[in-house]
């Protein structure tokens, strides 16, 4: 048996220090918030925009309500023939209209950079935002295809074998992001 | 980590399939609900694939409501109908499709007169087979999107009492919805005149009410089956006008209910026959919440059998996030 050795990245006051300065960083790319939605990719991605949203409106005073989204992109995968047995596809809810708005993709990890190219492709059947941004937890390198985040909370050197195990309260009961290799 | 259920190469019945195999595709169907309500009613999974819908028998709702689900996935598709093709010139159902196959398809949807012909079929080729209606063997998508429909309306299906009123002995839905609601632990009973009940059904504990006033009495849901015309004629009942007084579902019949019953029917309807027009277009009717859920079901049904190879997946999995 494999046996895995587990090191910690970030821990819960590292974690909320990164999303508040991701949550700065959002607003300033977006020139405020008139025009931004966030939409989070399932699973933990729809735990981050919220908690990102949050610390905006809590910023920005009572004007600002952010919209937010959850968008599963299991459908536009580029690998159905290799990904079964099947795990149950999450929900998907776009609030509103794209059209003209700035859209920024809130995912945990960012690796192969396969299921943002999903994403985009999926959001496009949405709507056509003025803009689309990145914004993830995690980069941990090892692109596949030209897409680059434009903010990160953390970037981490992995290589293939590794995992980004990525926790967050409201679904594993703490805020923690771990190296498994 | 536990192994998720998966569903082999084909669709052919519920009975031998697990109750695990029954919710995956049920919650499956969940989130394909809300394809059909985007702005642009279509998703790239099932992109390349070639689908066939080979109908031996006259279908509207089904087989469109497969074409839909079909080409929401972004599938392309053909349908073969028996009449105007090779069948009708004597054609066997084996060549049929392996002539369909030796073009390169994916995926048969097939609905014939008799019973097993889909598992017939599947024995014999490497496509992926859906069962639409075999004969009076089995209707498996009809009983998930069923079963999906009362799962949405009372959230739950265990401990429900559900009873299919009608001619339960040549229904391939019902037998489908028979084994599917036992699976899911539903308590299930039948109604109808006992020339259209099959002998025996008491074995699979099911109940048996020879009067609709007894099922009413005891039934959350009446699934109302289609009295098929044909069965008059061949001396199963002796008129529509006394099946509708004795067995019809009537607004005044479910008044002396204590609870309010859940009304479905899978169509097309004879109305005035097996369900008073009051009760199908009535506030506990759910009878077009079971087409729209049709084309969220079948979608499922395609995208599960469609690719997913267990080995490939695991050794996906461990590359962990993208």
């Amino acid at each position: 048996m494999r046996t895995e050795t587990r090191t910690q990245i970030l821990d819960a006051r590292a974690m909320s220090r990164a999303l508040q300065r991701m949550a700065v960083e959002i607003v300033e790319l977006a020139h405020g918030t008139d025009d931004l939605v966030l939409i989070g990719i399932q699973r933990r991605g729809v735990e981050l925009a919220e908690r990102i949203a949050k610390l905006i409106e809590k910023e920005e005073g009572a004007t600002a309500a952010i919209p937010r989204g959850a968008l599963d992109i299991t459908l536009y995968r580029d690998d159905l023939e290799t990904v079964g047995p099947k795990p149950v596809i999450g929900e998907t809810h776009i609030p509103g209209d794209l059209t003209d708005k700035h859209a920024v993709i809130v995912d945990d990890v960012l690796y192969t950079g396969r299921t943002v190219r999903a994403a985009l492709d999926e959001l496009a059947d949405f709507g056509r935002p003025k803009r689309i941004s990145l914004c993830v937890l995690v980069d941990r390198g090892g692109r596949e295809l030209p897409i680059q985040a434009d903010i990160v909370g953390k970037a981490v050197k992995t290589v293939p074998g590794e995992r980004v195990d990525v926790q967050v309260e409201e679904l594993d009961g703490r805020d923690q992001v771990d190296l498994i290799r | 980590m536990t192994a998720s259920p998966t569903l082999g190469k084909d669709l052919t019945g519920l009975e031998h399939m697990t109750p695990e195999q029954i919710r995956l595709i049920l919650d499956t169907a969940e989130p394909f609900k809300e394809v059909s309500e985007r702005p642009i009613k279509k998703v790239p999974a099932l992109r390349g694939k070639t689908i066939v819908n080979l109908f031996f028998e006259a279908s509207t709702r089904t087989r469109i409501s497969f074409e839909f689900a079909e080409k929401r996935l972004s599938a392309d598709t053909v349908n073969v109908a028996a009449s105007g093709s090779s069948v009708s010139k004597g054609e066997t159902l084996v060549d049929t499709a392996r002539n369909l196959e030796a073009m390169r398809i994916d995926m048969v949807v097939i609905r014939h007169p008799s019973s097993g012909a889909a598992e017939f079929l599947g024995n014999r080729i490497d496509s992926n087979v859906i069962n639409a209606g075999d004969g009076k063997h089995e209707h498996p998508t009809q009983a998930l999107l069923d079963l999906l429909t009362i799962r949405d309306k009372h959230g739950k299906i265990e401990g429900l009492k559900v009873c299919l009123v009608g001619d339960v002995l040549h229904s391939r839905v019902a037998r489908s919805n028979l084994w599917g609601l036992t699976k899911l632990g539903a308590e299930v009973a039948v109604c109808g005149p006992w020339t259209l009940m099959p002998r025996g059904i008491e074995d699979l504990g099911v109940k048996v009410f020879g009067r609709i006033e007894e099922a009413i009495e005891w039934a959350d849901v009446l699934n109302v089956l289609r009295l098929q015309l044909e069965r008059m004629e061949k001396g199963f009942i002796p008129s529509l006008r006394e099946y509708y007084r004795v067995f019809g579902v009537t607004p005044e019949r479910l008044e002396r209910s204590p609870r309010a019953i859940t009304i479905m029917h899978p169509g097309p309807m004879n109305r005035g026959v097996e369900i008073d027009s009051r009760v199908a277009d009535g506030p506990h009717s759910i009878i077009l919440d079971q087409v729209t859920n049709g084309v969220a079901v079948r979608m499922a049904v395609l995208y599960l059998l469609a690719g997913g190879r267990a080995e490939l997946a695991d050794a996906a999995k461990r590359g962990g996030g993208e």
